[in-house]
């Protein structure tokens, strides 16, 4: 476990870079924690999503797996991957302060 | 007299049933639907490529393991009216219910990957997870004399997690025992960042495919099944090259869940509380097995372990008493890693598989390939059609999850 500063405010991620405590996240941490990602500037559609992966979670607890996302952020699962490459559920879910998605098991 | 309703004459359905009629008596009237009379012994599947098992032993009549006095119709679920509290089914039946209960399982569903019922599917891409792709595969596995073979899980959730992990276990066994395993590329894709969910288990199985020159391929997000040019493509463009393939497609509910709306989640699953197993969506609907929208795996033992809860409850419910039976996540797999040997697994929603023993000190290794364990796994055919199909509980295997003989991480005892 450490912290990272985003946007003035020090926060505790764990070792794979996800907040353990969604409750601190603002929208202003978004593009740094995106840099820190490796993912670009961070456009319209990368916030669409972003604000879907958050809605998601408020209500199931739980970030939506990508064939989730392709299905119901209205981001067709190719896109998601030029959006967040390697992997939009995760990167999606980091940047949005949640924790990583449960995913199946 | 109740009127209990059970969608699905297989694994959960059947032993709910058992259970219920067994708790009821001539109480309540309970009725089981599936659109067939197979029911298919799906542990077996894996089996069958190698020539371990033979198709026609896996099947049995799905009525003939319900008990006396439960009643079987054979037909396709329509809808679900959740206001009604009425099932309808395709032939224009229609059935009340004080209670039901959801227990129609997985639905594999490759047509929603590109190139997957394309060409080459059915011959150098298949699958051994429905009875005519086990038996293809045999075909295709006995034909093969060397070349790439990759195992490639689309995406989860799919049934019984540790499967396509097996079948690269005993595929290095086979193609050994047929001596040319130094001319069969053997390589395990899948979509997880790891060779399993989760980390201690995920350890001890990427040991074992590298022991067994397995190469792991992992965040591989299949796109593109290409059966012509013999290749995986990945979302992220990545490629894989491949002779024979065999994959496991993607699953989702059964296909009456989309059209009763409300009933199921944007895969088709069903919500339902994770300890009770009541669904979210209405009070009198309980679900089971694979159907269920819950935190844990799609297997058989996950079923049978609910089965006991899920009856009590469905009991309590209709009595007009509090829920009062949880489960807890136990899921227990065998895992069979070749040359006649087999691994253990047993957690549940908060330990993850552990070392150690089962059920208690002095009981199977777990996380450990042993001869126990292979014996424990072909015993249990006996078991599921003989104590675990008729909703008896099984000796020494309770649904909840036994702490005894795992050895915890220091963290977790504290």
């Amino acid at each position: 476990m450490s912290t990272k500063v985003y946007a003035g405010t020090e926060v505790p991620v764990n070792e794979e870079g996800f907040f353990t405590d969604p409750a601190l996240w603002r929208e202003e941490m978004a593009p740094a924690i995106a840099a820190d990602a490796g993912v670009g500037e961070l456009g319209e559609r990368h916030w669409q999503v972003l604000k879907f992966v958050r809605a998601e979670f408020a209500e199931k607890g739980t970030g939506p797996t990508v064939r989730v996302l392709g299905k119901t952020s209205g981001v067709p699962v190719k896109e998601l991957y030029q959006l967040f490459p390697k992997g939009p559920a995760k990167l999606a879910a980091r940047i949005a302060g949640i924790p990583k998605p449960r995913g199946c098991i | 007299m109740k009127r209990i309703v059970i969608l699905g004459g297989g694994t959960g359905g059947t032993l709910a049933a058992n259970r219920l009629h067994r708790a009821y008596g001539d109480g309540a009237r309970i009725v089981v639907v599936d659109r067939d009379d197979d029911h298919v012994y799906q542990p077996g599947l894996l089996f069958v490529p190698f020539g371990m098992a033979d198709a026609d032993d896996l099947v049995r009549s799905r009525p003939r393991q319900l008990a006396d006095g439960i009643g079987y119709h054979r037909g396709e679920v329509e809808r679900v009216d959740l206001e009604a509290d009425r099932v309808h089914l395709a032939d224009g039946t229609e059935l009340g219910y004080d209670a039901l209960v959801i227990a129609t399982g997985a639905r594999l569903m490759p047509e929603e990957t590109e190139g997957l019922t394309g060409p080459g599917c059915r011959g150098h891409v298949d699958t051994f997870y429905d009875l005519d792709g086990a038996v293809g595969l045999a075909s295709a596995l006995a034909a093969f004399d060397g070349g790439k073979l990759v195992v490639n899980v689309i995406d989860l959730p799919v049934k019984c997690p540790v499967a396509p992990l097996e079948f690269c276990f005993l595929a290095d066994w086979f193609f050994t025992e047929r001596g040319i395993r130094d001319r069969v590329e053997l390589t395990y894709v899948t979509p997880l960042d790891a060779a399993f969910t989760k980390p201690v288990a995920a350890r001890t199985l990427e040991g074992i495919l590298e022991a067994k020159g397995v190469e792991l391929v992992t965040e591989f997000t299949t796109g593109e099944v290409d059966g012509a040019d013999g290749r995986l493509v990945s979302f992220d463009g990545r490629e894989v090259a491949f002779d024979q393939a065999v994959v496991v497609p993607l699953h989702g509910g059964a296909s009456y869940v989309d059209r009763s709306p409300g009933l199921g989640d944007e895969l088709g699953f069903v919500r339902a509380d994770e300890h009770t197993l009541r669904s979210q969506v209405k009070d009198n609907i309980f679900v089971l097995g694979d159907a269920a929208s819950v935190p844990t795996s799609k297997a058989g033992s996950v079923t049978h372990f609910e089965g006991e809860v899920l009856a009590r409850n469905v009991g309590q419910f209709l009595d007009g008493r509090p829920l009062d039976a949880s489960f807890d996540g136990h899921t227990n797999c065998f895992i069979e890693s070749g040359f006649g040997k087999a691994l253990l697994i047993d957690f549940n929603y908060d330990t993850e598989p552990l070392p150690g023993h089962y059920p208690a000190d002095a009981g199977l290794p777990l996380l450990k390939e042993s001869r126990l364990n292979h014996l424990g796994k072909l015993m249990f055919s006996w078991l599921y059609w003989h104590s675990l199909l008729p909703g008896r509980d099984l000796p020494g295997v309770s649904s909840a999850m036994p702490r005894a003989g795992k050895r915890f991480p220091e963290a977790a005892r504290r």
